[in-house]
């Protein structure tokens, strides 16, 4: 199983603020294959430039190389609206 | 003296800034700056969200960014997460330092960080209904001063 840990308005739109993926162990999540797992509404608004992605608390420089599985911590990060 | 933290309940600001000025023995100036939710009309509350693994671990960062540019004995960075209402205190930053320049700016450096480029994010609610607060342009301008 990866967890995908959804910030701010994007947990509105999965209804959750964190979904689990069930995954055996020998399956590798790339930023399509994530995607395609997640509900429509959510996996479209996943391309805005704008959004950043933490695999296990630390930051992808490119969202589009993820790489992730079984027992990973997915965070999908919209733009900060600031403290 | 160095207190980094994020705090899940009300805090009076007043109670943190006796003991961190007593800790900064020998100082010559402490600055001090607190936020509050402000009373805009029809706001009934706001919440702030975090991310774990990166919301501290990027404060701390501020932190050290600001002991490398400012020449500070101290440095006292307390924000609110959750649930708070119109009136409560959201954020305190506090720096103590030798002489005033570098107590004031670094305080003012922290929070032109924090209001735009923490792991934070936002919603009030207003007239029963929560809305997502977006980025401002303001706060990137504010931010843009410290890039020289």
């Amino acid at each position: 199983m990866a967890l995908v840990v959804l910030l701010g308005k994007l947990a509105d739109l999965a209804g959750a603020s964190t979904l689990p993926l069930p995954l055996p162990m020998s399956v590798e999540l790339n930023w399509e294959t994530l995607k395609a797992a997640l509900p429509p509404a959510l996996a479209e608004a996943l391309d805005d430039p704008r959004i950043r992605v933490a695999v296990n608390g630390a930051l992808l420089p490119n969202k589009s190389k993820l790489q992730a599985g079984a027992g990973d911590e997915i965070a999908l990060l919209p733009p900060v609206s600031g403290g | 003296m160095r207190d980094i933290r994020l705090l899940d309940r009300v805090f009076m600001p007043g109670m943190l800034i006796g003991p961190f000025t007593n800790a900064n023995p020998g100082l010559g100036g402490v600055s001090t700056f607190v936020g509050e939710v402000r009373s805009d009309t029809g706001v009934e509350a706001l919440e702030l969200t975090h991310y774990e693994p990166l919301t501290l671990p990027g404060m701390h960062q501020l932190a050290d960014r600001a002991f490398a540019r400012f020449d500070l004995m101290g440095l006292l960075m307390v924000h609110r997460v959750g649930l708070m209402h119109p009136g409560e205190p959201i954020v305190c930053v506090s720096a103590a330092a030798l002489h005033r320049r570098d107590a004031i700016n670094a305080v003012d450096f922290c929070m032109d960080h924090l209001k735009s480029a923490a792991w934070f994010w936002k919603r009030e609610k207003r007239d029963g209904e929560w809305h997502w607060i977006e980025p401002r342009e303001q706060d990137h301008s504010d931010l843009s001063r410290w890039q020289a």
